[in-house]
């Protein structure tokens, strides 16, 4: 499906003049998106990274209607947000949330879950940078196993965090949902093409994009997109999506690039051991096991 | 108008039939269930064209509420107890957001330790989340405050979301006869809500924003100065329900025998029938007694309050509440009142109620005699004083 180009993408801008750090991957995604969904979307946007950077009164960001919604409510706000539109009579519009993952897979899980039961017709797309980056970096239900942050500190006794990324994808699918897609801002055709699919589908939508953080992450501003590619290359993150009650995987790597580069490379897996990154590398080539097994390989 | 024999909870739910919601979020919780539950019903025979939701939690209840108050809907929901305490921060977001969403509280004890009848601790803690709170007495009123709350929120002076406080069980499960509107009459009174304050696809708008500590304080002031409009708005809005449906309502106090009043006694809620008896009858034993009935906690009827008891004696509040480490709450407005207008008048402080426990027709006359003979500041009806050493 990626055939997106440049020229393909509208050059209106919806978020910008906005202060994320250099190199934001979130800030990329929420731009892209909106690029997708258009002057109609209206976002929502819990406490977070993009709500932090885009909305301080009067420097205002969004050039589409947008609000930021209670740390655990992105899931319920676009359900009202939707639910009232329609009883005003407008039917041209796209409830959109932007959510990070601490927003996301903790604190707002249960007003998601809520959302999909009820088929509410809203797109939720999480920017799962991994960890609470808008407070400091803070271990999430979604930091990966070995990562130094600074409630999982990387000691002597224990090397960063010790449990794994919660698997989110599959949760959200779990629920029966009309569609669901991982993504990475690595492959933003991909993920462009994700959004467009989702707008056009009536029920919930979940998309889960991958979206580096270089201050989190201890990578160069420059490097995001490139080690977003690089997360989906060695296979600690892939490319799929849910439909129809079927999983599909949308790139099989025909072999992993190098995960132990991909960690090392950044700061905060550096203090893992070789030990700890066979353990990456072992979990990984399980969970692809179970992605061959389960998923099918299509477009 | 017709007539019906109605539950507090069924006869608000009538109220809310005639203010048309467009969206209804709702989430169970005793002793508030029968409210969404008629509603259900309502749209489910036609009868309330409402977007209505199921939602999983009271968070997302007032969330989803919110949402639809930003999209420019008529947006209810209903709570007790809990579940207010688990929605609290969603309370601040919409008071601040000048969102004007009605939700219907049945007053119920927090826990611990659990349990489900009717005090007033839950809605008095959140007297400071901005917003406007209302305590009804009847079936009746809470059918007219249903209807009437809409049209004070929205009023663009005020643009606060308001909270219509129903006594647990005791007013929410007590059947009264109830005269109910004719939707003609309610459509007259309450004009469809029109607002600035949404997503406007011509000029879009980012909403509920984060401002800095210059700007921050000024959008404080705001929403304070919005709450405080609201007393007028309420004279206004009960002038008009007056002449349309025939009923009248006293604003944010209700007064009875207080014109000549040595000693008079404060309350609010469902009690206040209890409390005018007694008065009646200490009146009849020679002691001039009368009543406050406070029917609105924000705005605070502070004037109101300083006016009626200016040349009384002396003064109770009797609340179903207490501030741990403190007193009542009621009863700490009711002193600033005073101390505002100047007014030096002994109160004592009666709380009772606590978890459902009942309060006899006994209890109000020992707060009456008490205040004779000067009780101790702070009583717990049926224990004594607070320990306090007072």
């Amino acid at each position: 499906m990626a055939n997106k180009t440049a020229e393909s993408i509208s050059r209106e801008e919806f978020f910008y003049g906005h202060k994320a750090c250099a190199g934001c991957g979130g800030s990329l995604a929420v731009r892209a998106a909106l690029k997708v969904l258009g002057q109609n979307a209206v976002s929502v946007l819990p406490a977070g990274c993009m709500s932090a950077v885009g909305f301080n009164f009067p420097q205002l960001c969004f050039s589409n209607n947008s609000i930021i919604s209670t740390f655990a409510g992105t899931a319920s706000m676009l359900t009202g947000i939707e639910a009232g539109l329609r009883a005003k009579g407008y039917t041209d519009f796209t409830a959109v949330g932007f959510a990070g993952d601490g927003g996301t897979a903790d604190i707002g899980i249960q007003a998601l879950s809520g959302a999909i039961d009820r088929g509410d017709n809203i797109i939720y797309i999480c920017y799962d940078n991994e960890a609470y980056m808008n407070t400091g970096i803070q271990k999430s239900g979604l930091t990966p196993f070995g990562a130094r942050t600074t409630t999982t500190p990387a000691g002597q006794n224990i090397h960063g965090n010790i449990r794994e990324k919660k698997n989110m994808f599959e949760i959200v699918a779990a629920h029966g949902i009309p569609y669901a897609a991982t993504a990475s801002i690595g492959y933003l055709p991909d993920f462009i093409e994700k959004v467009r699919k989702a707008s056009q589908i009536k029920g919930t939508k979940y998309i889960h994009v991958i979206a580096p953080c270089p201050t989190g992450w201890g990578i160069a501003p420059d490097e995001t997109v490139e080690i977003a590619k690089e997360v989906v290359d060695s296979g600690l993150w892939y490319l799929a999506e849910y439909e129809n009650g079927r999983f599909i995987l949308n790139r099989k790597p025909k072999q992993f690039t190098d995960a132990a580069a991909y960690l090392r490379k950044q700061g905060r897996f550096r203090h893992l051991s070789d030990e700890d990154i066979a353990h990456v590398i072992e979990s990984r080539d399980r969970k692809w096991e179970y992605i061959n097994q389960n998923f099918t390989y299509g477009g | 108008m017709s007539k019906r024999f109605l539950s507090g909870n069924e006869a608000f739910a009538e109220g809310i039939r005639l203010a048309k919601p467009d969206v209804i979020s709702a989430y169970p919780i005793t002793p508030q269930t029968i409210v969404v539950e008629r509603l259900s019903e309502m749209v489910e025979d036609g009868s309330l064209q409402s977007e209505f939701i199921h939602v999983e939690s009271e968070h997302s209840a007032l969330s989803c509420a919110i949402g639809a108050s930003a999209a420019g809907a008529r947006a209810f929901t209903a709570t007790s107890s809990q579940g207010l305490l688990y929605m609290a921060e969603c309370l601040y977001y919409a008071s601040g957001g000048r969102f004007p969403i009605v939700m219907m509280n049945a007053d119920r004890s927090t826990a611990l330790p659990w349990n489900i009848y009717g005090d007033q601790r839950d809605s008095l803690s959140q007297l400071d989340s901005g917003w406007i709170q209302a305590y009804a007495e009847n079936a009746q009123e809470s059918l007219d405050l249903a209807l009437m709350s809409y049209r004070i929120a929205e009023h663009p002076d005020v643009s606060t979301p308001f909270m219509v406080n129903l006594d647990g069980f005791v007013l929410t499960h007590t059947y009264e006869t109830v005269e109910i509107p004719e939707s003609e009459q309610a459509a007259r009174f309450l004009p469809a809500y029109e607002t600035e304050n949404r997503v406007d696809f011509e000029n879009p708008k980012n909403l509920a924003f984060s401002a800095g500590p210059d700007h921050n304080y000024i959008f404080k002031y705001k929403a304070h100065r919005g709450l405080l409009a609201a007393a007028d708005v309420i004279a206004e809005t009960e002038r008009e329900f007056a002449e349309i449906f025939g009923r009248k309502y006293s604003g944010l106090i209700e007064q009875y025998r207080t014109e000549d009043a040595d000693l008079i006694l404060i309350t609010l809620g469902s009690i206040a029938g209890l409390c005018r008896e007694s008065a009646d009858r200490m009146r009849m034993q020679g002691i001039r007694a009368g009543v406050i009935r406070i029917r609105y906690m924000r705005p605070f009827p502070n004037a109101e309050i300083a006016e009626a008891l200016r040349n009384a004696k002396a003064f109770a509040v009797l609340e179903k509440d207490i501030s741990f480490g403190n007193e009542g709450t009621v009863f700490t407005n009711v002193n600033s009142a005073l101390q505002k207008a100047g007014l030096n008048i002994p109160g004592q402080n009666y709380i009772g109620g606590l978890g459902g426990r009942n309060i006899s027709a006994g209890n109000i006359e020992a707060i009456f005699r008490g205040l004779v003979s000067g009780a101790p500041r702070v009583s717990f009806i049926g224990i004594g004083g607070d320990g306090s050493g007072e």
